[in-house]
């Protein structure tokens, strides 16, 4: 059932009735029964893995829970008796022991990912190695992957981890574990919540709110407007340009990079607006998954603006636990002594930051191009980095010029074509064909034919382009008014206002919405990924 | 909390340490910094951060960071 489908909106009109009409505290189970049965669409046998991750994490965070208490009883029962060295020497193995316990949760759980997800790639790349030496190979085996499969494993075994930091408590009805698990507006995309920002809302009694439900609808509506009539829209002219990359090289590869930053924007950013919408409706909110995405003026900024969900799960999960690991402490303290204290901490967070970027490459997709990507964009921070003195030496040297507005536009745009352009290896899927590509751009090639009427030669008519532009333009200023203050709170006070915008938007998305031969209205980018 | 100050202080010497409230929310502290911090007060206070207590909280201030260093070594 997607979201963009009637039976969805059937589902979801179902869905809040049943929500609000539920006595107080069982509203939780409805919600619970909604995300099951909106699962159960996605296939019953995906049910198995959602559940297994389930079972194996309430049984995991429960014997965490119950090494913990044995610890803390332990120490509290011999404070008196231990000295601070003895005592710190028993948390370090209590500790060690309850490592064990999680490393059971992790292993099972990603390693069931890994083996739906990544089990093809690896024989892939087994054949091409046994190929080198005249081998036949094996046979690439067709496995289920069960949807969200990526998302909710690394929602749950962050709940796992946080379990094991002792930053939450483990929740003691497996029901209630599910519902966290299973939460249906994020098996799609995302965003990956935290338990301790969203176990205990799920499970609270939320009564109608006017204001609340308003603003969810709103806000779906909004997602609609940018999935519907911008992203679906642009999605022709890309498939035109990707069944012959060949043919559009040189200047249409801009095009694409530029058409298919503004498709995943709008594809991406509107699936958790739908997402967020839904939550907000019944009264709970999810955490933001963007903010202002293409204002930044680095690389770093960037991947603090896009995704952010998932950009924070890597760095509190992989990046910081690998920077601060025995090994890499005893790396920075001998580096330290020889090259000093910056050029070590430099080298491990360099070192943690390739195998976070390696495993964040690996998570979008199962293909060397996701890992080049991850790559990339590791190796772009990483000389960005390197080059912090040279830039500030240019910004102390010409300081009214950096302070300029249009300095500011300037870096704004080259960070969104610098990720544009690494970001274009999803679009080609081959490594290769991407870099050769990425060279035709130099030589501007179909420059003239695009501006003289070959972007019209795109599956796009003038009147698709015009409606794409103004779509872009509505984004632009709601997202420029919206940084300065909630555009839904200043429309509250003028209701006649606020109903009358988002009829224009209903309108807008029943007749400038991309549907019929040759739109696919049905599938989101990340949703389909993972 | 002198040695603190002035281990931040070898790191970013243009910021007063002593005041200043939201090192990481203001972006004065990146990821960088942070690792090299850990690294120090292994060596100088004998402690060492875990990963879970890595979070804004915990760096947000020289005083927080104090008082983050001081509980470890409670434990």
């Amino acid at each position: 059932m997607q979201f963009t489908s009637y039976s969805f909106i059937a589902f979801l009109a179902i869905l809040f009735a049943a929500y609000f009409l539920s006595p107080k505290r069982w509203q939780w189970v409805t919600l619970l029964v909604g995300s099951y049965v909106f699962y159960a669409f996605a296939g019953l046998d995906c049910l198995v893995f959602i559940l297994f991750t389930t079972l194996s994490s309430y049984v995991i965070s429960r014997l965490m829970e119950s090494a913990l208490k044995r610890e803390n009883d332990y120490v509290a029962a011999n404070r008196d008796a231990m000295s601070k060295e003895e005592r710190k020497a028993y948390r370090a193995r209590a500790k060690k022991k309850r490592f064990h316990i999680l490393l059971w949760g992790l292993v099972l759980n990603f390693g069931i990912l890994a083996v739906l997800k990544y089990t093809g790639f690896a024989v892939y790349n087994i054949n091409s190695v046994v190929s080198l030496f005249g081998g036949k190979g094996f046979s690439i085996p067709s496995l289920l992957l069960p949807m969200g499969i990526s998302f909710y494993t690394f929602q749950t075994m962050g709940y796992l981890i946080d379990v094991y930091r002792a930053k939450v408590t483990p929740e003691r009805n497996i029901a209630k574990l599910a519902l966290f698990v299973s939460f249906f507006p994020q098996l799609v995309q995302g965003p990956i919540s935290r338990f301790g920002d969203l176990g205990a809302q799920l499970t609270a009694p939320h009564k109608f709110n006017g204001k609340t439900f308003t603003f969810g609808l709103q806000r779906i509506l909004w997602g609609y407007f940018k999935k519907l009539v911008i992203a679906d829209r642009v999605l022709t002219a890309m498939t035109t340009m990707l069944d012959d990359p060949a043919g559009y090289d040189g200047a249409y590869v801009l095009l694409l990079i530029i058409v298919y930053s503004i498709q995943i924007y709008a594809d991406f950013t509107g699936g958790i607006d739908i997402t967020i919408g839904i939550a907000e409706a019944m009264g709970i909110k999810l955490t933001e998954n963007f903010d202002h995405p293409f204002s930044s003026k680095s690389t770093k900024e960037y991947w603090r603006r896009w995704h952010i969900t998932m950009g924070s799960w890597f760095r509190d999960y992989i990046f910081m636990p690998i920077s601060v690991t025995r090994p890499m402490m005893k790396l920075n303290k001998a580096m330290a002594g020889k090259f000093g204290r910056v050029a070590a901490s430099k080298t491990v967070a360099y070192i943690a930051s390739g195998v976070t970027w390696f495993v964040t490459g690996l998570w979008h997709g199962a293909a060397w191009n996701f890992i080049v990507w991850g790559m990339l964009n590791c190796l772009v921070i990483i000389v960005s980095e390197a080059l912090e003195p040279a830039y500030k030496k240019f910004h102390d040297r010409f300081p009214k010029l950096t302070a300029s507005a249009v300095y500011g536009k300037f870096m704004s745009v080259r960070t969104f074509l610098l990720m544009g352009v690494i970001r274009s290896l999803d679009c080609y899927g081959d490594v290769g064909l991407t870099f050769r590509l990425w060279g035709s751009m130099l030589t501007f090639k179909g420059f003239g034919a695009i501006v003289t009427g070959g972007i019209f030669d795109l599956g796009l008519t003038a009147a698709d382009w015009l409606i794409v532009l103004c779509g872009i333009a509505v984004v632009y200023f709601v997202s420029r008014a919206s940084a300065r203050a909630s555009v839904r709170e200043r429309l509250y006070d003028r209701p006649i206002m606020s109903a009358a915008l988002c009829g224009l938007m209903f309108i807008a998305i029943i007749m400038l919405g991309a549907y019929g031969f040759g739109y696919d209205a049905s599938g989101f980018i990340y949703g389909d990924r993972f | 909390m002198e040695k603190l100050i002035r281990i931040l202080t070898e790191l970013h010497p243009d910021v007063d340490f002593a005041t200043a409230q939201d090192l990481i929310d203001d972006g004065v502290l990146d990821s960088l910094d942070i690792v090299s911090l850990v690294s120090q007060i292994d060596s100088e206070f004998d402690v060492t951060i875990p990963a879970e207590e890595i979070v804004p909280e915990n760096f947000n201030s020289a005083k927080a960071l104090f008082d983050l260093i001081t509980r470890l070594d409670e434990e």
